[in-house]
């Protein structure tokens, strides 16, 4: 058993070291890399009709962007493991100081700091953080046995690992993605194996501090709140992208309106259709078969994050894994959930299909790291100590 | 695959920790943690994304049909067209109020980088007065980019021209055709015709066509009295427009109905002859006799309805409304008169139909009559002697009409005054046209006032309370002649079909026996034909037939007793004191087609000043229609058949 083991380990460090980049190249999963790019092929679709038909206008953009970023996971996928873990708190810092930078020399976005300026790329640090955030939090727990987990004294780094990004997020405004990297720590958290009544805990705590939270939040943000629950009662205000959202997506029907004839967003009805409200668009043009359809293909890619996650055999590969595809479902959900009038609206794109560089380029950030998780599954990494 | 579904639970303090054995153990234990959590995640990842299938499933199917409807509503916009509006034609056929093309230049900010050169450059075309530019400039800082603002209006060809050669240096700028109202014959049937202006709040009567910029309703005369069949029916055009409004294309269109032409019974031309012999404060009204066609009605002062197209400045405002004279008002509807003498003719057949007396009954007129203390005073000082009924219109004798009056009542002159068009309405079709006062005793105590016998006799020479129109006087001569209460009118047809009226045998007969009327209009023509007749200089020229009329002077102030016993002399008198001279006739006597009502404000008598106008205007009549006499409407044969 043990001989096999350690033989087995030694294969390994072979692979690592010798036939390495070949074989790396055979291990990567290139199926899921063609669903990649399917997905960023219904981008460039929906971006070419949200172009009025003129794909200049964002579609080759959103191509070209997309082909960089391609090239960039790969290179990712092809970092060291141990590497990445061993960089985690370097990333995580970076990340930091990134909102901190923005908090003080951002550009003004839609009257919140979001943005920093890198030349030809405008990166919002908050997007950035997501994933240095999952990193730090596998890294921190990837040793931890689940004595150590049960331990309440373990978890106090960690959460503060978490606290300190929510805060400044949330400071900067955006409350949106201040509660998705909250709840990204918290799945995290929870995978790796704190304590269920910890977590009934936290919860009850803050359904019952929800009224002094509301009483905090800002004018537009209150104003998101009641628009969600009765859009109707302001609908050339806040409420009007809602309505116009849900129209757009009704009168799709089941088979649409077909490329390019949808009128709702031809005609302007529909706001910023070519980020956050693409879904609709595509909903629309193509209808129920099309939404449905797409949304098929986003949740492959969740699917496929979980099978990553439970083959892989060491604790920080797992973690990562799941908080990655936990960070991509979350994207998917609140961003559909917004354009069909689930939950109150926020800038949230859905990434990959949505015109802009910052989520592309995390997201396919985090698809190398998964990747990278996935061509070193067997990898005996960081046993658990307590 | 392994995966151990263990539920990894140990006991504390057991195995080693660094054994290898512990090792794996942990492992396993963190592993089947991990996989337990991990597939509830999944679960919950999976359950979320079934919820927004089914709510895709709620929008795009359930209820897709309604959303389907929205969206339409969205991009759909109805937009009215207005139908060109109907003209007004005279009796010829000729048109007296109709559609102008107006060329305009329009200004589209959006189609233009820059909106002041390319104004500039217009300017150096087509000269842009100060107050313009900045009207051009307000319009177009407060329209979306894609609306048109007009530069200019009302553009010559040439202009129109000079702006199409240069239209690659002027950005923006683009031409069209509307339509403008126009009235070529001006202020000849101004006060007939009326006008349009843009509607105003009141306006508002729920037609969307009113809603239109640039849409124009009748504001006087038959402009506002046929104003719905002038306006006609608003068209739509179903448009495609996006979220901000811009039209993206046409999707159907649907032509309005035309406003229906209205033609009218002037004769333009003898509109012209008879404004062209008259002055200012002069009334004339020549109507039909038999149908109550009005031929012609003419008052002085008019004013040129084209001005209010445009819009109206203060000062030309000021210029109509204040001062003596008052071009917007047109007196043969308005102009309010005692009749005078005009008025005996109604008094002897009430008091033959009364039977307070006969026609062969004489009552001797020394110059005077008197009332108890008071003396009334015919206006032949010397007296006409002893006059029946035919010499007391013949020589328009008062003391007759105060003793016939004595006998009546004022009440039975009133009733017989009302059959005849006085102090009623008369339906004319111009809106705001007076209805006069005809007194009775009722009417005075409903003031506070006794009504006295005195009253009464000074009303049966049509002195007194009377506020009567030329219009309305005319209307009684035209009963006269005809012996048919015949109602004024203006309208021949409207789109084509002819109105009713226009044939004698429409109108009731007034129910005054023949004997009585052939009484009257015998006494008629004797004022004008017979010696000593009070208009007998203002007899027609040889050719025309005989005119049958009555004159009438009415005093603007009273005569004092000194004045009177100075030997008052009203030639003397400031023109504003003279007495009006009045008319009333028909022609030809035996046969009468044309009543005609004369009154010259301070014209000092009507046989002076009235008869011969009269006399002239009817044969301006005779003259204008000897070829075609105005019959019924040809239209009427066509429907007959």
């Amino acid at each position: 058993m043990i001989s096999s083991s350690s033989l087995f380990e030694r294969r390994l460090l072979a692979r690592d070291r010798g036939a390495g980049v070949l074989r790396k190249l055979w291990s990567i999963p290139w199926l899921f890399v063609l669903l990649l790019c399917a997905i960023a092929g219904i981008g460039y679709v929906a971006l070419t009709s949200a172009g009025s038909g003129n794909p200049d206008l964002y579609a080759n953009r959103h191509a070209l962007r997309f082909g960089f970023c391609l090239v960039l996971m790969l290179c990712v996928a092809f970092l060291d493991i141990r590497l990445i873990a061993a960089l985690a708190p370097v990333g995580y810092l970076a990340g930091v100081g990134l909102l901190v930078l923005v908090a003080l020399h951002g550009q003004v976005g839609g009257g919140a700091q979001r943005w920093i300026n890198l030349g030809p790329f405008q990166l919002q640090p908050s997007e950035l953080m997501k994933i240095t955030l999952v990193l730090a939090l596998a890294a921190w727990f990837h040793r931890a046995s689940w004595e150590r987990v049960g331990n309440p004294l373990f978890l106090v780094p960690p959460l503060l690992l978490v606290a300190v990004p929510v805060a400044l997020i949330y400071k900067q405004p955006n409350l949106g993605t201040a509660l998705i990297t909250l709840a990204l720590g918290g799945v995290v958290f929870w995978a790796s194996g704190v304590r269920w009544w910890k977590f009934a805990g936290v919860i009850a705590g803050a359904v019952a501090a929800a009224p002094l939270v509301y009483a905090n939040l800002r004018d537009y943000q209150r104003a998101r709140i009641t628009t969600f629950l009765d859009p109707e009662s302001d609908p050339l205000g806040a409420g009007y992208n809602i309505i116009q959202s849900k129209i757009a997506l009704g009168s799709g029907g089941i088979w649409g309106k077909g490329f390019l004839q949808g009128t709702q967003g031809h005609l302007n009805f529909l706001p910023e259709k070519e980020t956050d409200f693409i879904f609709t668009l595509i909903a629309e043009e193509f209808g129920l078969v099309g939404a449905v359809g797409t949304l098929f293909l986003l949740l492959c890619v969740t699917a496929f994050c979980l099978m990553v996650a439970l083959r892989c055999r060491h604790q920080f590969g797992r973690l990562l894994a799941i908080g990655l595809g936990a960070n991509w479902f979350f994207y998917v959900f609140v961003n559909v959930a917004m354009v069909t009038g689930s939950i109150p609206v926020g800038g949230v794109p859905l990434p990959l299909i949505s015109h802009g560089g910052s989520a592309m380029l995390t997201t396919m950030l985090g698809f190398g790291l998964l990747i990278a998780v996935w061509v070193q599954r067997d990898l005996e990494f960081g046993v658990a100590r307590d | 695959m392994r995966l151990p579904f263990l539920r990894g639970r140990r006991e504390k303090g057991g195995v080693a920790n660094f054994s290898m054995r512990g090792v794996k153990l942990e492992e396993e234990r963190r592993r089947s943690v991990f996989t337990r959590r991990a597939l509830l995640l999944g679960g919950l990842q999976l359950g979320a994304f079934g919820f927004l299938g089914w709510r895709l499933y709620r929008l795009q199917v359930e209820q897709g049909a309604r959303f389907a409807t929205l969206a339409e509503e969205n991009r759909l916009s109805a937009r009215l067209l207005s139908p060109p509006r109907g003209r007004v034609l005279d009796r010829n056929g000729r048109v007296v109020a109709g559609n102008r093309l107006n060329w305009r230049a329009l200004l589209v900010a959006e189609q233009t980088a820059d909106v002041n050169a390319t104004l500039e450059t217009f300017h150096r075309i087509v000269p842009l007065a100060e107050h313009e530019r900045a009207r051009i400039e307000r319009e177009v800082r407060r329209r979306r980019r894609f609306v048109p603002v007009i530069v200019r209006e009302f553009l010559t060809w040439e202009e129109m021209a000079r702006i199409e050669v240069n239209a690659p240096d002027l950005p923006g700028i683009l031409t069209d055709v509307g339509t403008t109202r126009i009235y070529p014959e001006g202020e000849h049937l101004a006060h007939i015709v009326g006008y349009v202006a843009p509607p105003s709040e009141r306006d508002m009567d729920g037609d969307p066509l009113l809603q239109l910029p640039g849409i124009r309703v009748g504001r006087a005369g038959i402009e506002r009295h046929h104003d719905q069949a002038l306006r006609g029916r608003a068209g739509a055009v179903q448009l495609e427009v996006n979220a901000v409004g811009r039209v993206i294309r046409e999707l159907d269109r649907r032509e309005g109905v035309p406003g229906q032409d209205v033609e009218i019974t002037i004769d333009t031309e003898l509109q012209k002859t008879i404004r062209g012999k008259i002055e200012e404060g002069t009334s004339v009204v020549v109507m039909n006799a038999r149908n109550g066609e009005v031929l012609a009605m003419a008052s002085q002062p008019s004013f040129d309805p084209n001005i209010f197209n445009a819009g109206v400045s203060a000062a030309q405002w000021r210029q109509w409304t204040a001062g003596r004279s008052t071009p917007l008002i047109n007196k043969t509807t308005n102009g309010l008169y005692a009749p005078g003498s005009t008025f005996k003719m109604v008094v002897a057949l009430a008091a033959l139909e009364a039977r307070v007396t006969t026609p062969f009954e004489r009552v001797v007129c020394p110059g005077h009559y008197d009332l108890g203390e008071t003396r009334f005073h015919c206006w032949n000082r010397n007296g006409h002697g002893a006059v029946d009924m035919r010499t007391s219109l013949k020589v328009s004798c008062d003391v007759y009409y105060y003793e016939m009056a004595k006998r009546l009542g004022i009440n039975r002159i009133a009733a017989m005054a009302r059959r005849f068009g006085l102090g009623v309405d008369l339906d004319i079709e111009l809106p705001g046209t007076r209805r006069g006062l005809v007194p009775t005793r009722e009417w005075r105590e409903a003031q506070g006032r006794p009504w006295a016998l005195g009253d009464t006799i000074v009303h049966g020479i049509g002195q007194g309370f009377y506020q009567l129109t030329p219009l309305s006087l005319c209307v009684m001569t035209a009963r006269l002649a005809s012996g048919r209460a015949v109602q004024p009118h203006l309208t021949r047809a409207i789109g084509g079909r002819p109105v009713r009226g226009s044939r004698p045998e429409e109108w009731p007969s007034m129910g005054i026996p023949e004997r009585d009327l052939r009484l009257i209009r015998e006494a008629m023509w004797a004022v004008v034909n017979e010696g000593g007749g009070t208009a007998q200089a203002s007899r027609l020229p040889g050719g025309f037939g005989m005119m049958a009329g009555k004159t009438g002077t009415t005093q603007v102030r009273r005569v004092s007793r000194e004045q009177r016993e100075r030997g008052f002399n009203v030639a003397t008198l400031p023109r504003e004191w003279r007495p009006h001279a009045l008319f009333v006739g028909y022609a030809p006597h035996d046969n009468p087609l044309y009543a005609v009502s004369v009154v010259v404000e301070h014209g000092t008598s009507g046989s002076g000043a009235a008869a011969p106008l009269a006399r002239d205007v009817l044969v301006d009549t005779f003259t204008r229609f000897r070829a075609n006499p105005p019959g019924p409407r040809v239209a009427d044969a066509a429907r007959g058949g």
